[in-house]
């Protein structure tokens, strides 16, 4: 009876998301146990992080949570993002014909390519995305040395 | 193993074929008796970057990442940055000229009504 099942692109579509996962699990660096939780255990958000010069920044695809359900901490070099993604209310009513997004809690620790400064840690949300602003420490920074001539 | 690179080589080669350089999102649809309701996941994305079309009963959602300022020196990364885009096949039922699309958090979510003759309608049984 679903208005959406048929036709040429549904089940072709799934394919290309199902490509998506295993690329990631191929792909992932941080080993195949991060990635792969996804298939066994729920979710984890995709990551990106990028070298500033005084700044680490990490992005997490999270779409379609509140910031209230969103938990960042760091210890040490290590970034931890947790949180859940619950359920709309007015989904529980009425017939369902897909359900592909992810629900429930994650949990996602990465350690950070340089030392930080623990006390300067800022993280917005913002279109789905949780950027983090880490400081690095005053001895990770890249410090200019200047030449003098005598 | 094999087996997996396998798997992984057909898909490809299946989905390459509908969805060239582009992501699929993953959607959720459900409804009632008034309207069947789609969420689909586009982090990233603001309202300026989504595309919603409806052509015969064909519905196309394209959603085209910003371009990012460069944020420093890539250290790591796992985001696909191609864009958006998904396909569906809408049933008679939907009342096309009264699609409502809202975006929040990442997440779009169409409402899709259904035509008024496609209600179901208690008959009065007379005489």
């Amino acid at each position: 009876m679903s208005p959406f099942g048929q036709g040429p692109f549904g089940p072709l579509n799934q394919l290309s998301r199902i490509r998506n996962e295993i690329n990631r699990i191929f792909e992932d660096p941080f080993g195949f146990a991060s990635a792969a939780s996804t298939f066994f255990e729920g979710w984890t958000p995709a990551v990106d992080v990028f070298e500033e010069k005084d700044n680490i920044v990490v992005r997490a695809e999270m779409p379609g949570m509140k910031k209230e359900d969103i938990d960042v901490t760091v210890v040490g070099d290590t970034l931890t993002i947790a949180g859940e993604r619950k359920q709309e209310e007015e989904r529980k009513e009425g017939e369902v014909y897909r359900s592909e997004r992810y629900l429930g809690r994650f949990q996602r620790s990465i350690t950070l390519p340089s030392e930080v400064d623990v006390n300067k840690v800022q993280a917005t949300y913002k279109d789905g995305v949780l950027t983090i602003n880490v400081a690095k420490s005053e001895q990770a920074k890249r410090k200019q040395i200047e030449i003098k001539t005598t | 193993m094999s087996n997996v690179a396998e798997l992984q080589r057909e898909t490809a080669r299946a989905a390459e074929l509908v969805n060239r350089g582009f992501v699929t999102p993953p959607v959720n649809i459900y409804g009632n008796e008034n309207e069947y309701v789609l969420e689909v996941e586009m982090p990233g994305l603001d309202k300026s970057g989504l595309e919603v079309t409806v052509e015969g009963n064909e519905l196309t959602i394209v959603g085209r990442r910003k371009t990012e300022t460069t944020q420093g020196e890539p250290y790591y990364s796992e985001t696909p940055q191609a864009n958006f885009r998904r396909m569906f096949e809408l049933g008679p039922d939907v009342d096309t000229s009264k699609i409502n699309a809202q975006m929040e958090q990442g997440v779009l979510k169409l409402r899709l009504p259904r035509s008024e003759k496609a209600k179901p309608r208690k008959i009065q049984i007379t005489g």
